[in-house]
């Protein structure tokens, strides 16, 4: 076979592949927009006129409007929270020598490697004493302390803000924190923009803990009452409602990808390139 | 903490400096100390406890341990979590690898990286609940469009198709549940593999193609080489996320469902304990978790042993 064509195939099976990740949202747009019935009997990539019902059907039992208020409560703050701490504490590591730094290092270490469920009980149990129970307290606050974060913008640090930078600044007198917020945060901005996107992302869809501390049901985040949309809502009957409801939900993270899917990549490369 | 750090003799300008740094970390060591440390180690206390709810209880050693140990159901629940992650791994480690390749061909050159890398990135995106919510309404084996797409496929080439309960049978939930969750990281896995691809000098390519080197000894000589340390850190968090894999199974099977033993995990097992009400044994699923714990570390000082003995 020629170089061209070997070269063409190839080219299909990538775009094979890509319709296989696109497949399922295109049904489940295409599906919001058609009745239960239509949707039980054939299935088309043509939309339907049933968009208003399924919307109407679908708040009877949920706003997901209330949801996704709420998702915006927590990872808003938990975001900008997580971005700025992490960044004080890997200038503080990266540019001061004093007792602890190391073992602290260490910490950060340890803790990407410990898998999450180990400190799930000991969490809730926490919260539970420390009456944090059904408040978005526990969802925001540990993000102060990201030590991947950490991890990821000490690097940085070292890679590309010049110490020269800041002992002139002290030479002209700056107290050391104004040269972190006025010399250090514009340098690595990219570099927590690049953490605070991914960080809204997994704040955004998080699932497991929320369900766990959350448990009333107008405090619920995005995830949260979808999960339950889902145990409440006869789907045989409610198809449309229910593609309709994942729309819904998929559609300001497609948003948030179609602008800032450059830095969510070098995001994740840069967390395969540091090892 | 600063305080601490003032007392001391200032011996020069630089040490006056250096003591800002316990201002900058005191933030992240408390919040620290509190959310994360501190949890770990309650968790690690309880486990040696038989708590139940919340209330008295005291301490009983090991007993913890050896019930998980001795529990058929708990077993069941790690041998389903490391079949649905082998189907899960292959599939989305070889599509990744597979992809790695044919984008770093040095005969191909193949274009448009930039917008395949964010297609295939895409499902790792959303939600679990709204992935889970959205396949499991598609594949429905009665109402859901995946069945009826099939048929309608099946019926143009005059073939009778047995709409398939994909997951609502034992044979089959296991392997769709890893089949989704392979759709959700292989994109994931690709970027990462690229990345280090990209991470290698030119040099090396330039310098073997005016050697002569083919293509394959290329990829065999510099490429593989090269990328084993990213390789390794692929497999290993895919590893600690994969023994944790929780969302996609938790949601898509309810318990009642006939196919649920087939894919409880050991996450599943432990919430089982932890939080579901009526069969909470905080006590219990503390050790459970530290147990899973255990197994992860196991695997992981394994891998890396593998890894390095291939470099010598």
């Amino acid at each position: 076979m020629g170089y061209k064509i070997k070269k063409g195939i190839l080219y299909f099976l990538l775009i094979l592949l890509a319709l296989v990740c696109l497949l399922p949202f295109l049904l489940m747009m295409v599906n919001a927009t058609r009745s239960g019935a239509e949707i039980s009997q054939s299935f088309t990539f043509i939309p339907s006129h049933y968009l208003k019902d399924n919307w109407v059907r679908l708040f009877d039992y949920f706003n997901l409007f209330v949801g996704m208020r709420n998702s915006l409560l927590v990872a808003v703050p938990a975001t900008l929270l997580g971005a700025y701490f992490s960044g004080l504490t890997a200038y503080g590591l990266a540019m001061y020598r004093f007792h602890g730094n190391k073992v602290i290092f260490g910490a950060i270490l340890a803790f990407m490697m410990i898998p999450g469920q180990l400190s799930l009980i000991g969490f809730y149990q926490l919260c539970a004493k420390l009456h944090l129970i059904n408040t978005y307290v526990p969802l925001i606050l540990p993000a102060i302390a990201a030590p991947g974060t950490v991890f990821f913008l000490r690097q940085y640090i070292l890679s590309s803000l010049p110490p020269s930078l800041i002992e002139a600044a002290r030479i002209d007198g700056a107290n050391e924190l104004y040269s972190f917020h006025k010399i250090v945060l514009p340098i690595i901005s990219p570099a927590m923009a690049t953490m605070g996107i991914m960080g809204f992302i997994g704040n955004w869809n998080n699932y497991l803990l929320p369900m766990i501390i959350l448990t009333k049901n107008e405090k619920f985040t995005l995830p949260v009452m979808m999960a339950t949309l889902r145990a409440s809502l006869d789907v045989a009957k409610n198809q449309g409602a229910t593609y309709l409801a994942v729309a819904i939900s998929v559609i300001p993270i497609l948003l948030v990808f179609c602008f800032f899917s450059k830095y969510i990549i070098s995001s994740i490369s840069a967390g395969a390139v540091k090892e | 903490m600063a305080m601490k750090a003032n007392m001391k003799k200032k011996r020069s300008k630089l040490t006056a400096y250096n003591n800002w740094g316990y201002l900058f970390v005191a933030p992240f060591v408390i919040v620290f100390l509190i959310f994360s440390v501190y949890p770990v180690l309650r968790t690690l206390y309880l486990s040696f406890t038989n708590l139940k709810v919340m209330g008295d209880f005291k301490l009983i050693g090991l007993e913890n341990y050896k019930r998980v140990l001795m529990d058929k159901f708990f077993w069941k629940a790690l041998w389903n979590t490391v079949r649905i992650w082998i189907v899960n791994i292959v599939l989305q480690l070889g599509l990744a690898f597979l992809l790695m390749m044919v984008f770093s061909d040095v005969k191909y050159k193949m274009n448009g990286l930039p917008v395949f890398r964010v297609v295939y990135y895409l499902p790792n995106l959303i939600a679990a609940t709204s992935v889970a919510f959205l396949f499991s309404t598609l594949l429905d084996w009665r109402y859901g469009t995946f069945n009826i797409m099939i048929n309608t496929i099946a019926k143009t080439f005059g073939l009778r198709y047995n709409p398939v309960d994909w997951l609502g049978s034992n044979a089959t939930a296991g392997y769709t549940i890893a089949v989704i969750q392979a759709w959700m990281w292989f994109g994931n896995s690709f970027i990462m593999l690229m990345a280090g691809v990209q991470g290698i000098s030119r040099d090396y390519f330039e310098a073997a193609a005016i050697d002569g080197a083919g293509r394959w000894t290329i990829f065999g000589r510099i490429t593989l080489p090269l990328l084993r340390p990213i390789m390794m850190y692929v497999a290993i968090t895919s590893l600690i996320g994969g023994l944790q894999m929780f969302d996609l199974p938790f949601l898509m099977e309810s318990a009642s469902s006939p196919a649920y033993g087939s894919v409880q995990t050991v996450m599943m097992y432990l919430y089982k304990f932890g939080f579901t009400a009526g069969t909470i044994q905080t006590g219990y699923a503390s050790a459970v978790a530290y147990v899973l714990f255990m197994i992860i570390l196991c695997v992981s000082v394994l891998e890396l042993k593998l890894f390095r003995r291939k470099e010598d």
